[in-house]
Parts: C-alpha cells; sequence; structure tokens
C-alpha cells in the first residue's frame, strides 16, 4: 500500500521524483491510510514546539544510534523502532526536518540501510511548511503500534567504512563539510572544548563541495540543471563515477548523498559515516591541508 | 563533584532532572527554554558585546557582567533552538546572581552530571559544557580587567 507519487514538473527533471513531496501534495494527503510523516531534526526540542499534524518524531542521535556502539541500530532494534511509530514494511514514510532537512535526510539514509521501500523527502522541511503558514500542533500523535519485519541491516550498498576510503583513492571523493574544515583551519581557540578530532584537514584528492548548496534560499533542492552545474561541471563527476560523501559525522553527507543518488541519479555513492571524527584521529591515514585536493597516497 | 559546593540552585535543578525518567526529562529541559529570560532591554541592539557559543549546532550568545562581586549571566539563542536555549537557561537560573568565587567554583562537568546523555545524546550535552567553560572564562575576564 503506496501513495501516490507527487507530480509535481520540478520533481520530473531529478532521476528519482519519486523521492520527493512537495508541501501541497502532504497537505492534501495528511492522514491517508498507508502515509506516516516522521520529524527528524538537528535540534531534539523541536518537534516537542510544534509538528506537522500526525507526524511522528524520529531522533537521529537517541533513536537511530546503537546506545553503546557507534554504529546504527540492528534490525531488532529498527523493527521494534519503526513497530512503535506506526509505519509497516509497506508504509509511505515522509520524512521532513529543520535545517534544509539535513537530519531528515540522515534519516532516510539510516531507513535506506534497512531497504524501507518507500521513504520520501518533504522538499524545503520544517521551515517551508512553516512560511507557507501551514498548520503546527503540540498534540500528541496518537499511535497504533504495528508489526515491523526484522530485516538485517544492509551495509554494503550505500554505507562505507574507513577501509573502503582507503581502498578508493583514485576515485571521486567530496567533502561536504565547511571551506574552513577542510583546510584544515582551527575555527575554535585552544582552551575550549573540542570536536573530538585529533588532526585537521580532508582526505586527499577530496573534492570540496559544501552540503548546503544543493538548497535553494528557501530550503527545497536546487533545480536539476543547477545541481548538475555544481555536482557535474565543477566537482567533476560524471556517470557511472563511484562515489564516497564525508563530512564530520555522516549527517551532512547523508543529504549529499541524497542528491547524487535520488536527484542526480548517481547509482553508486556511499556515505562515510565515520567521516572527519574517524579520519581525524585514526592513526596513519593520508590527511591533506590546504585549498588544493591533494593527491592520491602512494603508500 | 561535591554537592556541598554547587550553587543551590544548580543542585537543585539537578536533583530535578534525576528525579524523572528520560522522556519527561526532555520535557523539563523544554520548560527551562521556554523560561530563558528577555535580554535586558540595553542589551538588544548589542550582538558587539555576546560571545558566540562555537561549541552548540545552533546559534547561542552568551555576555556575562561582573559588578560588585555578583555575577549577572545574559543568553540569548532563537526560538528553532529549544534545546540550546534549554541549556542557556538552566545556566542563567543557576548562575546569576552568585558571586565570582561562587560561579568559578562550578565544576566544568556540572552538564554531565544532569542525566541528559541518555535523553539528549552526550554530543548535545557537549554545548553545554561549552556555554559553561565560555561563562567562566568571561568571569575571570571580567574579574582581571
Amino acid at each position: 500500500m503506496s501513495a501516490e507519487f507527487d507530480s509535481a514538473a520540478k520533481f520530473a527533471e531529478y532521476a528519482h521524483p519519486e523521492r520527493l513531496v512537495t508541501t501541497e501534495w502532504l497537505a492534501e494527503h495528511l492522514g491517508q491510510p498507508g502515509l506516516v510523516v516522521v520529524e527528524s531534526d538537528e535540534d531534539v526540542l523541536l518537534y516537542e514546539t510544534g509538528h506537522i499534524p500526525g507526524a511522528v518524531k524520529v531522533d537521529w542521535h537517541t533513536d537511530l544510534n546503537d546506545p553503546v556502539v557507534r554504529d546504527y541500530l540492528t534490525g531488532e532494534q529498527f523493527a521494534a523502532l519503526l513497530g512503535s511509530k506506526g509505519i509497516a514494511r509497506d508504509t509511505t514514510v515522509v520524512i521532513y526536518g529543520d535545517k534544509n532537512n539535513w537530519w531528515a535526510a540522515y534519516a532516510l539514509w539510516v531507513f535506506t540501510l534497512f531497504g524501507h521501500e518507500d521513504v520520501r523527502l518533504l522538499d524545503g522541511g520544517r521551515d517551508l511548511w512553516i512560511s507557507e503558514g501551514r498548520p503546527l500542533t503540540t498534540d500528541v500523535t496518537e499511535v497504533t503500534p504495528v508489526e515491523y519485519p526484522v530485516v538485517e541491516r544492509d551495509d554494503s550498498v550505500v554505507r562505507a567504512f574507513k577501509e573502503d576510503v582507503l581502498e578508493h583513492f583514485g576515485n571521486p571523493l567530496i567533502d561536504v563539510r565547511s571551506p574552513e574544515e577542510y583546510t584544515g583551519e582551527r575555527t575554535s581557540a585552544p582552551a575550549y572544548p573540542e570536536e573530538g578530532a585529533l588532526r585537521a584537514g580532508h582526505i586527499p584528492t577530496a573534492a570540496s563541495v559544501p552540503w548546503a548548496r544543493a538548497a535553494a534560499a528557501d530550503g527545497t533542492f536546487k533545480n536539476r540543471t543547477e545541481l548538475d552545474a555544481i555536482y557535474r561541471d565543477e566537482a567533476g563527476l560524471s556517470d557511472g563515477d563511484d562515489v564516497i560523501a564525508y563530512c564530520r559525522i555522516g549527517e551532512r553527507s547523508s543529504h549529499t548523498w541524497f542528491v547524487l543518488t535520488h536527484l542526480l541519479g548517481f547509482e553508486h555513492v556511499r556515505n562515510y559515516d565515520g567521516s572527519w571524527t574517524e579520519w581525524g584521529s585514526a592513526v596513519r591515514v593520508p590527511i591533506a591541508t590546504g585549498s588544493e585536493r591533494g593527491e592520491v597516497p602512494t603508500r | 563533584m561535591d554537592a556541598t559546593t554547587l550553587p543551590a540552585r544548580l543542585a537543585e535543578t539537578r536533583e530535578d532532572f534525576l528525579a524523572l525518567g528520560v522522556r519527561d526529562r526532555l520535557q523539563l529541559l523544554l520548560e527551562f527554554s521556554n523560561e530563558l529570560p528577555e535580554l535586558p532591554e540595553r542589551y538588544r541592539d548589542h550582538p558587539d558585546l555576546f560571545e558566540k557559543v562555537e561549541e552548540c549546532q545552533s546559534p547561542v550568545f552568551i555576555f556575562v557582567e561582573v559588578e560588585h562581586d555578583r555575577v549577572h549571566l545574559h543568553a540569548t539563542a532563537p526560538a528553532e533552538s529549544p534545546t540550546t536555549r534549554g541549556f542557556a537557561s538552566i545556566l542563567v537560573q543557576g548562575l546569576d546572581g552568585l558571586s565570582v568565587d561562587d560561579v568559578l567554583a562550578v565544576p566544568a562537568d556540572y552538564p554531565q552530571s544532569l542525566g541528559l546523555s541518555e535523553a539528549v545524546s552526550p554530543l548535545r550535552v557537549r554545548g553545554m559544557s561549552g556555554m559553561l567553560a565560555r561563562v567562566r572564562r568571561q568571569v575571570r575576564e571580567r574579574v582581571a580587567a
């Protein structure tokens, strides 16, 4: 049981228009059986201040991560989480969030690890919904728990580990962090708490394309022509490329993964979720500093 | 952390959080968030006085005044950042009006003792640690000036 796709003209230019819905589409389909709306924000309390009527909350930190090991949920944990949110395996899930859908895209990527088939983003996210004057509520969403099957997580297709990155040299890497993080400048003074990486810089050969460049001023995704100009013309990606994207902990790069995979149609894109907090602290991995991409390491 | 050295209001806040289950701790943090005082009028148009807390993912700005050995803490963060506002509000309510020595004696790991790591994640709690570190540093600067 899958909700109809949004036939908005802008989406038709994208490789997989079925991965997006407009705010109009969502407003018309709210409450429809077989559709669950999920809010996923950077700020863990934002949902509680007001959410789209009927939406449930999934928090990236407290819901999607294993509480002990730095990893995502197991199949059993994911089944329990989704079942408790009223999501069945064939439910259409529309995810939206704050900050250009930054964390919404991350949640969508984690859903993809478990092969949830019909999961879409609300183009423009929470901010566009609000700016259009659409309703929010603080009413608690009544959920009837359902059964979600235990599906083993598949890390082989859209997820990259440090070892994969080391073997990937010679293929395109996209660093989606800020230019300051890319070059290795320190933005915080020595006396302040650190973000958890021992070295600064970027993975050699990575192109710098800050993630938010994919978003327009109103938080929607840029159109196909604009995105092609950024990722193909400027960053140099071409059809058939095997691409790995990374950031600091894998959240911003989920957004870029979504753009490359679902909007531009690249078929082999992985997100390195260990990202800089792992790479920048790992022993004897190559690092480049400054604004140049750097050379393919020889050893 | 020695409870006897912790200012009464911060100790009370900690007890309140620890008495609750994980979900209710979020609600209490939201209450704090709603209680963050507006900036006094004389500071509203003075962004230059405020220091950005870089450790927080959301924009939050703090400014410390010391008058006659009393510390006054002002903080501002947008409504779209309720967690950050909640952290700031805990510190403003807990520290405002204390003596310089009392503020400097607050243990740097106070934010980790509120039982929020499970409710909001250790990474987010770090933002509050950054805020506290900057408050303490500003207090030392004001006293030295």
